[in-house]
């Protein structure tokens, strides 16, 4: 086991997590400000690669594509909020649920019905692709080195967005009072579409995103939700810093258990066996991981704890 | 002068920067009735809580027939004697009367480990409930939802709740809260009849039911007991007049 | 006019019984196949009906014990029909295709693997307690997928359906007439649970974890051991799945099942006794009947789960009883 092997599993840990992030964030956001849990998080994923794979089938561009992923999300985003979610936020958990489930089976098939069942695929840009040499000699995926740069972009540019602007001020204050924003003047509902519709847009531009080395297909988003929600039970939830950790300890905890773990079973079982038990077992590490730290910390490494 | 049934010893709680409760000792004797009285925010909640099981204090103990229950959750609290109510009615609202009574019952008697038997068709559970029901004369109302009850009938509820499960010790969050002058008369006369059951430790607002009733007052301020004594010291206690009145005093 | 729910109740059960029967005089095979999915959708609904209806508790996980249900009669099945034997280290056995035998692996498995992410996912409660069990769900999804030794993605396929003393289980009347039996049996034992003193206990819990607290009853107990029986009853739903199909794949356990099951619970009515019954009847006719019609049937599913949630009338029950509130 080499160390380029290890620093090449590191970096896609990495480009993981990041792009979970990009999906925590948002879920977290939501259910901080709102108190929504928004199973559709996912459909907003699928929307953004799929509005990025038909853009860049017609106009060839990437950048266009990206752009057509942040817009459809974020305009599929406000039009369900507009429509549906803002009918539940004061619903309980369940009706949240089973509306949002709904949204899902409809924007799904709608997608199935709009682009069929097969892929797409969408081409990273020729001068992203390709390789750059890293310090230590190691070959490494220049467009995942964009993600990661891209992913921890964001978190410093949200991290701003919420500790250093107007609107940040006013999506704390959500957080902490809702009755005290509205006595403060602001317009509540107005701003609810806008922090949906932000959390929509970076789903969008993570699917568009992932869409170029993964397949564009209906159905991609609900494993990244779920995987999302790991993550926002990691870090607790409502806080973007607990998203950031989660999703860059549940990144690389697949993405290397998935490598390692059968490689250290064969230093005491037979190849095959090690390799089947060491898959089986890696398939599992992040939800053992959740299970710790639910023992642990059962709100999360940066959630509140309510005191009564 | 008789043991304490429920005493606390230097209870601390500090959320951030405040002080809920800062080193509050106090205790409650056999059949009396004990008032915490105190301006809004002086801890008085955050006081019961942590009797009560609810809130984790940062320093001191609390002792239910010199017994230590510090470490116990709510549940096992109510099962070692305490008998609660509270300031907003936490009742099963959806439920018939009878129902949240027989609750009482089930939790105070062999618990709900049963599965198979009706719990409206013991006997045992009902009979226990229906006594409970008429003593704060709320049988006529049984088969009510709680949720159709008047805000002065759920009241009642709670305290028939709380009756079922025969506790050592009473403890009332402002009972007297949002009862109008008849209501708050018959509370009055009810819970000064109770307190030869159990002991009460009274958090109240209501300054006419308190200085009625209370054997002994506790005024907090700022997290603090200021004064203990019966009511005739607390009116001339120059402290209380002044947490009370300010400067005119 | 509204409908007395019990009259209600023994309608739905009649008509359970009776379509069947119809189908085998009038020799429809497939009706009755169909029926007897229905039948075993509701018995699973039954068991969610138990965390989600009663305890108040949203389940999306509940898939996890349809899923170990199923593979549970798989594996066991698997081994008695290639004559191999099943080394757990702890036991060793040559499978079983006794159906009784498998129902009680199914639930002891189910009753096991409840009580391990209850004590976990119980430390929570809301919103966490919905993302940890879909959580959960996909874990044994994916481990499924990842274990070839039963068959992976693929799934396992089992020849013949297993047997019951005395019946013949290849007919599907009788096979249907064991899934009834189980379901009456299950809605019976949920009927006197719900009115015994845990049941009332638990039904106060979903109302206010402080009152029952405050009477000395601790809700995190009440809520795992409804957890448990919960997963118990929909893991021998999964086992009876299987059979009916005669294949398990890890598509039981995936996170869609989940959604269909609280689905079904809140077309027919949250925590009825019934309600299970008249969702998975309702949700077998829309998916026969509108899947006929269109592949796109999914489409008008979501449409009216969203008229169901934003115009809220405590399901089919609740509309024609009148009583939107699930008081027992």
């Amino acid at each position: 086991m080499s160390v380029i092997l290890i620093v090449e599993q590191v970096l896609n840990g990495l480009q993981f997590g990041v792009m979970l992030f990009l999906m925590a964030a948002g879920l977290t956001l939501i259910f901080g400000v709102m108190g929504l849990i928004n199973l559709a998080h996912g459909s907003l994923y699928m929307i953004g690669a799929f509005a990025a794979a038909a853009t860049a089938e017609v106009t060839g561009s990437f950048l266009l594509a990206l752009a057509a992923a942040l817009a459809a999300a974020a305009a599929a985003g406000a039009i369900i909020e507009v429509t549906v979610i803002r009918r539940l936020y004061a619903a309980p958990h369940l009706n949240q649920v089973l509306a949002t489930f709904a949204l899902i089976l409809i924007l799904s098939e709608g997608t199935r019905w709009v682009f069929g069942s097969f892929p797409l695929f969408l081409d990273i840009p020729d001068i992203l692709s390709g390789t750059v040499t890293l310090p230590g000699g190691i070959q490494y995926s220049l467009y995942r080195l964009i993600l990661i740069a891209t992913g921890f972009a964001i978190a410093i540019g949200l991290w701003v967005l919420i500790e250093r602007t107007r609107l940040g001020i006013q999506i704390r204050a959500g957080e902490n009072d809702r009755e005290m924003i509205a006595v403060l003047g602001v317009d509540i509902s107005s701003l609810y579409t806008l922090v949906f519709a932000l959390g929509a847009a970076l789903a969008g531009l993570a699917g568009a995103l992932v869409g170029a080395i993964q397949s564009v297909q209906v159905g991609m988003g609900e494993p990244v939700l779920i995987l999302a929600f790991v993550v926002i039970v990691i870090g607790g939830i409502g806080s973007i810093r607990g998203a950031l950790v989660g999703a860059l300890l549940v990144g690389l905890t697949d993405t290397l258990g998935g490598v390692f773990l059968p490689e250290i079973f064969k230093v005491f079982m037979e190849p095959g066996a090690a390799q089947r038990s060491g898959s089986a077992l890696a398939a599992m590490g992040i939800y053992v991981l959740m299970g710790g730290v639910l023992v642990w910390r059962p709100t999360g490494l940066f959630g509140v704890r309510r005191c009564i | 002068m008789s043991e304490p049934v429920l005493q606390t010893s230097g209870l601390t709680k500090r959320f951030g920067a405040l002080l809920a409760t800062d080193a509050v000792s106090i205790d409650l004797r056999a059949g009396e009735i004990h008032a915490i009285i105190g301006p809004n925010g002086a801890g008085k909640s955050t006081l019961i809580e942590q009797i009560c099981g609810g809130v984790r204090p940062d320093a001191g103990r609390v002792l239910l027939m010199k017994k230590d229950i510090s470490a116990l959750g709510r549940h096992a609290r109510a099962r070692a004697g305490l008998g609660r109510t509270f300031q907003i009615s936490a009742l099963a609202m959806e439920d018939s009367v009878l129902e949240n009574v027989v609750l009482g019952a089930i939790g105070a008697g062999a618990g709900p480990w049963h599965f198979w038997r009706s719990a409206l068709a013991s006997e045992t559970l009902t009979d226990r409930a229906r006594s409970a029901l008429s003593r704060v004369g709320l049988m006529d109302r049984h088969d009510r939802i709680c949720a159709t009850l008047s805000h002065g009938q759920r009241r009642m509820l709670e305290v028939a709740v709380a009756l079922t499960l025969l506790p050592r010790v009473f403890v009332m969050d402002e009972p007297m809260a949002g009862l109008g002058a008849d209501g708050s008369k018959l509370m009055t006369a009810f819970l000064d009849d109770l307190r030869h059951e159990a002991p009460i430790l009274l958090v109240e607002h209501d300054m006419d039911a308190v200085f009625t009733l209370a054997d002994r007052i506790s005024v907090m301020v700022h997290g603090k007991v200021i004064a203990t004594g019966t009511s005739a010291e607390i009116r001339m206690n120059r402290l209380v007049r002044e947490a009370y009145l300010g400067d005119l005093a | 006019m509204h409908l007395n729910e019990t009259a209600l109740n023994g309608a739905i059960l009649l008509g359970l019984l009776s379509l069947p029967l119809y189908a085998l005089i009038v020799d429809e095979p497939y009706t009755i196949t169909l029926m007897t999915r229905v039948v075993i959708l509701a018995l699973a609904a039954v068991g969610l009906n138990i965390i989600l209806g009663v305890g108040g508790l949203v389940s999306f996980g509940h898939a996890i014990f349809f899923g170990i249900g199923g593979y549970a009669m798989g594996i066991l099945a698997y081994h008695a029909q290639t004559f191999t034997i099943l080394d757990f280290g702890l036991f060793i056995t040559d499978g079983t295709r006794l159906m009784p035998v498998i129902w009680l692996v199914a639930m002891a498995v189910s009753a096991t693997a409840a009580f391990l992410i209850g004590i976990l996912s119980l430390r929570t409660s809301g919103v966490y307690f919905i993302m940890i069990t879909l959580a959960f769900g996909q874990m044994f999804y994916y481990f499924a997928i990842s274990w070839p030794e039963y068959g992976g993605e693929d799934g396992l396929s089992i020849y013949v359906r297993n047997t019951f003393p005395g019946l013949n289980t290849l007919a599907p009347i009788q096979f249907f007439a064991i899934c009834l039996v189980l379901l009456c049996l299950a809605l019976y034992i949920m009927a006197r649970l719900r009115r015994s003193p845990f049941g009332l206990a638990l039904n106060a819990a979903r109302q206010s974890g402080i009152r029952v607290e405050t009477v000395g009853i601790d809700p995190v107990r009440l809520r795992l051991l409804a957890f448990v029986l919960s997963g118990t009853v929909t893991g021998l739903a999964g086992a009876l799945y299987a059979d009916l199909n005669r294949f398990v794949s890890p598509v039981m356990f995936s996170w869609q099942f989940s959604g269909e099951l609280i689905v079904l619970i809140v077309i027919g009515g949250v925590g009825r006794l019934m309600g299970p019954v008249v969702g998975a009847c309702v949700f077998v006719a829309l998916e026969h009947l509108l899947g006929g019609l269109t592949e796109f049937w999914l489409i008008i599913l979501g449409l009216i789960l969203l008229g169901i949630v934003l115009f809220d009338r405590g399901g089919i029950i609740g509309f024609l009883t009148g009583r939107a509130g699930a008081h027992v």
